[in-house]
């Protein structure tokens, strides 16, 4: 919903921007779980039941899905470190990963981008790429893992993202950081506090030691070792930190928001 | 239950004694729904990143696409551990496990199977395994725990990261989570021929007796 709302453009014919939306939707069978879920579970569960009740399959797996949101944030444990790796344990090449094909991935030009900042702050001036290559950095070697099954290990150099988080005096007792990206489909996702305040979740501008290429989320993604690959952003454009569940691209489509590893 | 089940063996003979108490047709029942829920879920969240060259079929697979699987492996799991802590803990405490599979010896397991192989295998007591029961029993209880141990080294590889490192990392893990839902699909695959060759012991974990 969050969304569709952010793009509606004033002028701009609904019905032809959902039209347009429609075509673009990268593959078809993602968004057939409803259908496919919700008449398995009238066949085995239901039988006889009017599948239009209030209760349903997929009311019942979206349910113990926000269940299991509860029981990852009660387990995750906020000073339990992903494992690291020696450098000679990266990946080669680190896959490229997204819902479209690598030469559509956004193009940023790092002399114009910003990262806007709203939300619960003191401070809300935006940053542009030099004033946050100017905050200090770590790196980390971790271990990527997709909600697909496969993972990779790779190299991230950035700010933790804790240590921003304090520079523009955000108010960590709000529930959500919540990132925005610069993709054309607007991708996005919620990030829980106590996983934005972990250690190792960073503000990454390099990979391998070299300026975060195009491929893996140029001018800034944001690496969460804790989290399953779609939980980590990238070309971010804007963070804000809010008490809203404001929802994501794929969490909206279906995978366990919280997806903790 | 054994002065109940004596008295009943003097009245009604034999068809009268309880083979499967009610606790284990229930969890057995409850089990089987959810293994098949993880299985089929289990498979179309393989299809999403094979492990080997191929894929299963999606008109064997549950939840339309990896999403949808996600959710009802994710759902499923918690009925599938449920249920058997539930049965292991009875299992242990009522003295089931130590009355009904063990002792398993080598010899009784060679035996038994070349009398299975040959037709001479007897049926006439149903409450007694012969040990190529016994081993298969045992056996596919351990494959469970390993499935599920396994399971939450995947889904949890930082938070239970000694478990992941246990089974020689993330990547291992999952090889070892496939083997086991192999193993578990061979099992059933027997399970049900038997059952079937063998009716009265279907009966018997339907109504009991």
């Amino acid at each position: 919903m969050g969304r569709i709302r952010s793009l509606l453009i004033p002028g701009v014919d609904k019905q032809l921007l959902v039209r347009d939306a429609t075509n673009v939707m990268p593959d078809l069978a993602r968004r057939r779980f409803i259908a496919g879920g919700a008449s398995f579970g009238a066949l085995t569960l239901l039988t006889g039941c009017d599948v239009s009740d209030s209760f349903s399959a997929e009311e019942m797996l979206k349910r113990i899905s926000k269940f299991n949101d509860g029981v990852q944030a009660a387990i995750f444990n906020p000073n339990a470190l992903a494992p690291t790796f020696p450098e000679s344990a990266i990946t080669r090449p680190f896959p490229f990963n997204g819902y479209y094909d690598q030469e559509d991935a956004p193009n940023i030009n790092g002399a114009d981008w910003k990262l806007e900042v709203r939300g619960l702050v003191d401070n809300k001036k935006s940053w542009t790429l030099e004033e946050l290559y100017k905050l200090p950095q770590v790196k980390q070697v971790t271990r990527h893992i997709c909600v697909e099954g496969w993972s990779a290990i790779g190299s991230w150099t950035g700010t933790p993202l804790r240590d921003f988080l304090k520079v523009i005096g955000a108010d960590t007792r709000a529930k959500y950081c919540w990132f925005q990206c610069a993709d054309s489909d607007g991708y996005n996702s919620p990030l829980d506090m106590a996983t934005a305040l972990h250690p190792q979740t960073q503000m990454s501008f390099k990979f391998a030691d070299e300026i975060l290429p195009r491929a893996y989320g140029y001018p800034m993604k944001i690496r969460v070792p804790t989290k399953l690959g779609f939980k980590n952003p990238k070309y971010v454009i804007s963070m804000e930190v809010t008490n809203d569940y404001k929802g994501g691209y794929w969490e909206d489509q279906g995978y366990n928001s919280f997806s903790g590893s | 239950m054994s002065s109940l089940a004596a008295s009943n063996e003097h009245s009604v003979p034999t068809t009268a004694k309880v083979i499967q108490p009610a606790w284990v047709r229930t969890v057995h029942w409850i089990n089987a729904v959810a293994m098949v829920l993880m299985i089929m879920s289990g498979w179309q969240i393989y299809n999403a990143s094979p492990l080997f060259g191929f894929k299963f079929s999606s008109s064997i697979t549950l939840g339309g696409w990896l999403g949808g699987a996600l959710l009802w492996h994710f759902a499923a799991m918690w009925l599938l551990m449920v249920n058997g802590l539930v049965y292991l803990t009875l299992g242990f405490a009522t003295g089931r496990f130590a009355k009904k599979l063990l002792p398993i010896t080598p010899e009784g397991v060679i035996s038994d199977a070349r009398a299975a192989l040959t037709g001479k295998l007897s049926h006439d007591d149903l409450s007694k395994y012969n040990y190529v029961q016994k081993l298969l029993y045992a056996g596919i209880i351990v494959v469970g725990v390993v499935i599920v141990l396994s399971g939450l080294a995947i889904w949890k590889p930082v938070q239970l990261q000694y478990l992941t490192a246990l089974f020689g990392g993330y990547d291992v893990a999952r090889y070892v989570h496939f083997i086991c839902m192999a193993a578990i699909c061979a099992f059933l695959v027997v399970h049900v021929v038997l059952a079937l060759l063998v009716p009265k012991s279907l009966r018997a974990m339907i109504i009991g007796r």
